[in-house]
């Protein structure tokens, strides 16, 4: 079928050609804008991207954006070992323990909904009152941390307790037959099926960990070097940005960073998109 | 045995009670820190007053929250109908050959940190927006209430086509099918038809829109302007509630710091009652 004949229906439609006009260029608008993005920042960051940038200290000739790319990767691994345990545990006791309708239950629900609503300067400042100050840590990788773990704890306790609900009752009733009990049948059956799904709730973790900047400023602090303990400051890649683009004096280096950003987010959504394929595949 | 089993199970309860114990540490922590600030200044001198000066002790935040409302309003206008419209290209006209790569095209606009975004802005949409109002004799920076609304705007499109766009995948088919037997054109079909059966689909994507509108800092406070006075025009800088926590806090100290966290015990209310909204939306969706 030609153009010609896809119009044809309209000749006498104005209105709804108009709408097919509003829809299709929508679309064209919104990928449009995404792919200019991407180009953009790409193209005006490859050429800025020297080996200086991964010196591992930071000086202000240097402007390196190794230290808080380790940053990154540390504050990543401190929030998951934080809230992976409990999202995960949270799940289990939601999925494989609770009835339905049970009061605690629903409660645990609104807040988990409640918390992934939270703005992440919300979670900032809660994170400095009561990590930084309250508990006297300071701006560490610790209270930055803490702050993020609780911040995607909704989002894994969401996706694992999705993972687990999808396990099959057989497999349950399986392993319960030929004699487990209910906690090895959780860890031996039902949580290695859900693994994939829970892979991709880490994920998309992941990227909101790397992303963030409103939650950190005030908690982790703005150090640029690599701290040699968690409980000392240190600025992460995109804190890193912030600051750069702030300041307006490095705005070469800026775009750089803003490079490492951008694939990084590339491959934490490349990594997710394949570990979903996997799950829809079962 | 059972001894392991009952522990586990304690175990397990106790950490699904962390999300309650982090709402309730974050309610008790901001309001022990905000309010008493609130009453302090006054209530009415905090929430209405029109001068934010903490070198002269005041402290209003009315040029904050109607920032916050239009910046919201603005991103509103550009993202709801692009957005709205983009889902229905994903739910209904998409040819399958390109919907994979488009659907990780929206999910990527997700991802992109926000930083990376008030950056683009701030490089591309700035310069821009100075040009045209100087060219319409507005004058302004650039950095304006305008720069911002399209920032956010682009930034709700992936919420609000992900939401939208199941929602329209949820109506089930005969609806629409039904509507083409009668002889309505594909369009009529969808809009009014389809659409409406999706509507509190749709608002629980567009409040979430909101809702991240209302909450976003880091792009805001690049290309906004952050001039803590009344807006007076769309391409003058503006101040939000978010970005007035980002830009003070860290040298704040005494009543400012806690008029500060009393910023965020107001911002917070506002999330909390889009959060109450959403979750009504939802129940009725499920009768």
């Amino acid at each position: 079928m030609n153009l010609k004949q896809k119009l044809r229906p309209y000749k006498k439609r104005p209105g709804s050609f108009l709408m097919l006009v509003l829809v299709v260029g929508s679309a064209v608008i919104t990928f449009a804008v995404l792919s200019f993005l991407v180009i953009y920042i790409l193209v005006k960051g490859i050429s800025n991207i020297t080996p200086e940038l991964f010196s591992f200290t930071y000086s202000s000739e240097n402007v390196s954006l190794m230290p808080a790319l380790i940053n990154t990767v540390s504050m990543t691994f401190l929030s998951l070992l934080i809230a992976i345990p409990l999202g995960i545990g949270a799940a289990i006791f939601l999925a494989e323990y609770a009835r339905r309708g049970n009061r605690l239950v629903s409660l645990i629900a609104l807040t988990t909904e409640t918390l992934s609503g939270i703005p992440s300067i919300i979670y900032g400042l809660f994170g400095m009152i009561f990590f930084v100050t309250t508990c006297g840590w300071g701006y560490s990788l610790l209270a930055g941390a803490c702050t993020l773990a609780i911040m995607i704890l909704p989002l894994i306790i969401r996706t694992t307790e999705e993972a687990l609900k999808s396990v099959p009752d057989t497999y349950r009733e399986g392993s319960f037959g030929l004699g487990a009990g209910k906690l090895r049948t959780i860890f031996r059956i039902v949580l290695p099926s859900a693994v994939p799904g829970i892979l991709a709730g880490v994920i998309l973790a992941v990227g909101r960990i790397v992303g963030e900047t409103a939650a950190l400023i005030y908690t982790a602090g703005t150090v640029a070097q690599i701290p040699d303990s968690v409980m000392k400051s240190g600025r992460t890649l995109a804190v890193h940005m912030y600051n750069l683009a702030n300041e307006g004096l490095y705005m070469g280096e800026a775009y750089a960073t803003a490079v490492i950003l951008l694939l990084l987010v590339l491959g934490i959504n490349t990594l997710s998109g394949a570990v979903a394929k996997r799950v829809m595949k079962g | 045995m059972k001894y392991r089993e009952e522990g586990a199970r304690w175990l397990f309860a106790i950490a699904a009670c962390t999300s309650i114990a982090a709402v309730v540490l974050i309610c008790i922590f901001l309001f022990a820190n905000g309010i008493p600030a609130i009453k302090e200044i006054g209530i009415p001198e905090f929430l209405s007053g029109k001068v934010w000066g903490p070198g002269n002790d005041k402290y209003g935040i009315f040029p904050m929250i109607i920032g916050s409302l239009c910046v919201t309003a603005g991103a509103m206008v550009f993202g709801i109908p692009i957005g709205i419209f983009t889902a229905v290209f994903m739910a209904r006209y998409c040819p399958k050959k390109i919907y994979g790569p488009l659907k990780r095209g929206v999910d990527l606009l997700a991802g992109i940190p926000s930083v990376v975004y008030g950056f683009f802005g701030l490089m591309v949409l700035v310069p821009r927006i100075r040009e045209l109002g100087r060219s319409l004799g507005y004058g302004g920076s650039g950095s304006s209430i305008l720069t911002a609304s399209l920032l956010l705007g682009m930034m709700i499109l992936p919420t609000i086509i992900g939401v939208t766009e199941s929602a329209l995948r949820a109506v089930p088919e005969q609806y629409y099918e039904g509507a083409l037997a009668m002889g309505a054109t594909r369009e009529r079909s969808i809009f009014l038809v389809v659409l409406p059966a999706a509507r509190s689909g749709v608002i629980t994507g567009v409040v979430l829109g909101i809702g991240r509108a209302i909450g976003e800092t880091m792009a805001v406070i690049m290309v906004a302007g952050n001039q803590a006075r009344m807006p007076n025009g769309i391409f003058k800088g503006i101040r939000t509630l978010t970005t007035n926590i980002v830009l003070e806090m860290g040298y704040a100290a005494g009543l400012h710091r806690e008029a500060l966290i009393a910023t965020a015990v107001v911002l917070f209310v506002l999330i909390l009652a889009l959060n109450a909204a959403v979750a009504l939306l939802k129940r009725r969706e499920k009768r």
